[in-house]
């Protein structure tokens, strides 16, 4: 693992048309920290980047034989990558320590996340890191109803950025953020017009970032623990939610990868969100798992247990999947692996 | 790597421990691959068994998977067991049905 956390992370910065992304990404860019950045963008738009590594690429993607939709390699990222990994190494342009891919506004952020982690290639010099999503706060709530695209980029963010709150009418913002919230539990909320946007927590710190993996995993849990309390005031929506499963019980490893690889394979394109903090059988430390569809990073180490609580938590965003039946599920599976415990799991916090 | 693709990956898949050492670094007992994927098939049979499918370990570097009628197909980690097992009995393998919970919780 340590060698997986010291390959170059790739963030996606994504978001529907007009939603802010350039302008964020300027705001980020700023920070001295992430001088050593290189820009991939699919487009250029209006907002000028002013940015010593700023690449262009367009979209074209190349289905896998037997491979599903979201399991496409996206040929541009592909040569893209490749090539400013060539030419770095050759001395080219400056040896960049982050890649940021500013996808268009109607990109599924998913095949970029297969792609960094899959191509052959890329995979050896290059890590997903967080998928940063911008709303705006005028016109999301329209187009999380009207744009699938809109919806996916939301659910599949690690972070999510209102923009133009300074535009909006408050109750409007303030509903939109409820949306939000019901989509993607597990992603913090900041808003442009009226936070500082922190590089360090959008961009840099997550589960592989040895310095920002103990705030990541806090967040997580408080995740969880909002995914919670929307269960229950709001119930089971149908559509795309968040939510959380808790594990009494210690959960079995092999059983635990039979039943999500088996999961996966059936209902991979319901499944948007996985993050899991999981105590794991015959393991004295809690062992993080995060997976975008059928993408799965590989397993984490955590040093300590966050807080006193040494319950497996596992937040899902899915799409028309109810609760009830995966946690049904798991437990079954759990159960192979040691009849005797009974494996007691709940919702909440 | 991809649950639905891992075959294009030639890297460690994310279902094994023993190859993510740092992850499960602080095991309170002594756990091999070989004894992981023993464990594997002996779990993934319990769950094959329901559709007529047995796996069996190749040389601890791939698994056979074969029907009862003398199909089979080599598959290179658990990612690919359910995408070969739907191939060869010609249905959906849902760990969300009914009847194959019901299975499980009987076993």
């Amino acid at each position: 693992m340590s060698d997986y956390a010291a390959l170059i992370p790739v963030n996606v910065v994504t978001g529907f048309l007009g939603s802010g992304k350039t302008t964020i990404l300027q705001r980020l860019l700023a920070a001295p920290d992430l001088r050593d950045t290189a820009v991939l963008v699919n487009e250029f738009g209006e907002v000028g980047l002013d940015h010593h590594l700023l690449e262009g690429a367009t979209e074209s993607t190349l289905l896998l034989e037997n491979g599903c939709v979201c399991c496409a390699i996206r040929g541009d990222l592909q040569e893209a990558l490749r090539d400013l990994y060539s030419r770095r190494e050759r001395g080219e342009i400056p040896p960049f320590r982050r890649v940021v891919i500013e996808t268009s506004g109607l990109a599924d952020p998913v095949p970029i996340a297969y792609t960094v982690l899959s191509e052959p290639v890329i995979q050896h010099h290059f890590r997903l890191g967080s998928v940063i999503t911008a709303v705006d706060a005028v016109n999301g709530t329209r187009q999380l109803e009207r744009h699938g695209e809109s919806v996916k980029q939301a659910a599949v963010a690690d972070r999510l950025v209102l923009t133009k709150t300074d535009l909006a009418e408050p109750e409007v913002s303030l509903a939109l953020e409820a949306a939000l919230r019901r989509l993607n539990a597990s992603a913090p909320i900041r808003r442009a017009a009226e936070q500082e946007l922190s590089a360090e927590e959008l961009l840099v710190e997550d589960i592989f970032d040895p310095a920002g993996k103990q705030a990541e995993v806090e967040r997580w849990l408080e995740a969880g623990a909002q995914a919670a309390q929307q269960d229950q005031a709001h119930g089971h929506d149908p559509g795309i939610q968040s939510f959380s499963l808790i594990y009494d019980r210690p959960l079995d490893w092999s059983a635990f990868g039979i039943w999500m690889t088996m999961l996966l394979n059936c209902h991979g394109e319901q499944v948007l969100r996985i993050k899991g903090l999981l105590n794991v059988a015959g393991v004295a430390t809690p062992v993080l798992i995060n997976g975008v569809q059928h993408v799965v990073h590989p397993p984490v180490h955590l040093a300590r247990w966050p807080d006193g609580d040494r319950r497996s938590r596992i937040v899902f965003i899915v799409d028309s999947l109810a609760r009830e039946r995966l946690e049904a599920s798991l437990k079954a599976f759990n159960g192979l692996a040691n009849p005797a415990a009974e494996t007691h799991s709940r919702a909440g916090a | 790597m991809c649950s639905l693709c891992g075959v294009l990956g030639g890297q460690a898949h994310w279902t094994e421990s023993t190859r993510h050492a740092e992850a499960f670094a602080e095991r309170v007992e002594l756990h091999t691959r070989r004894r992981e994927r023993q464990e594997q098939t002996r779990l993934a049979n319990a769950v094959l068994k329901h559709y007529g499918l047995t796996l069996s370990d190749w040389s601890g570097a791939s698994f056979v998977l074969k029907s009862a009628t003398g199909r089979s197909q080599i598959v290179q980690n658990l990612g690919e067991v359910w995408i070969a097992a739907e191939a060869l009995c010609g249905r959906a393998c849902d760990p969300l049905a009914d009847d194959l919970l019901q299975r499980l919780e009987r076993a």
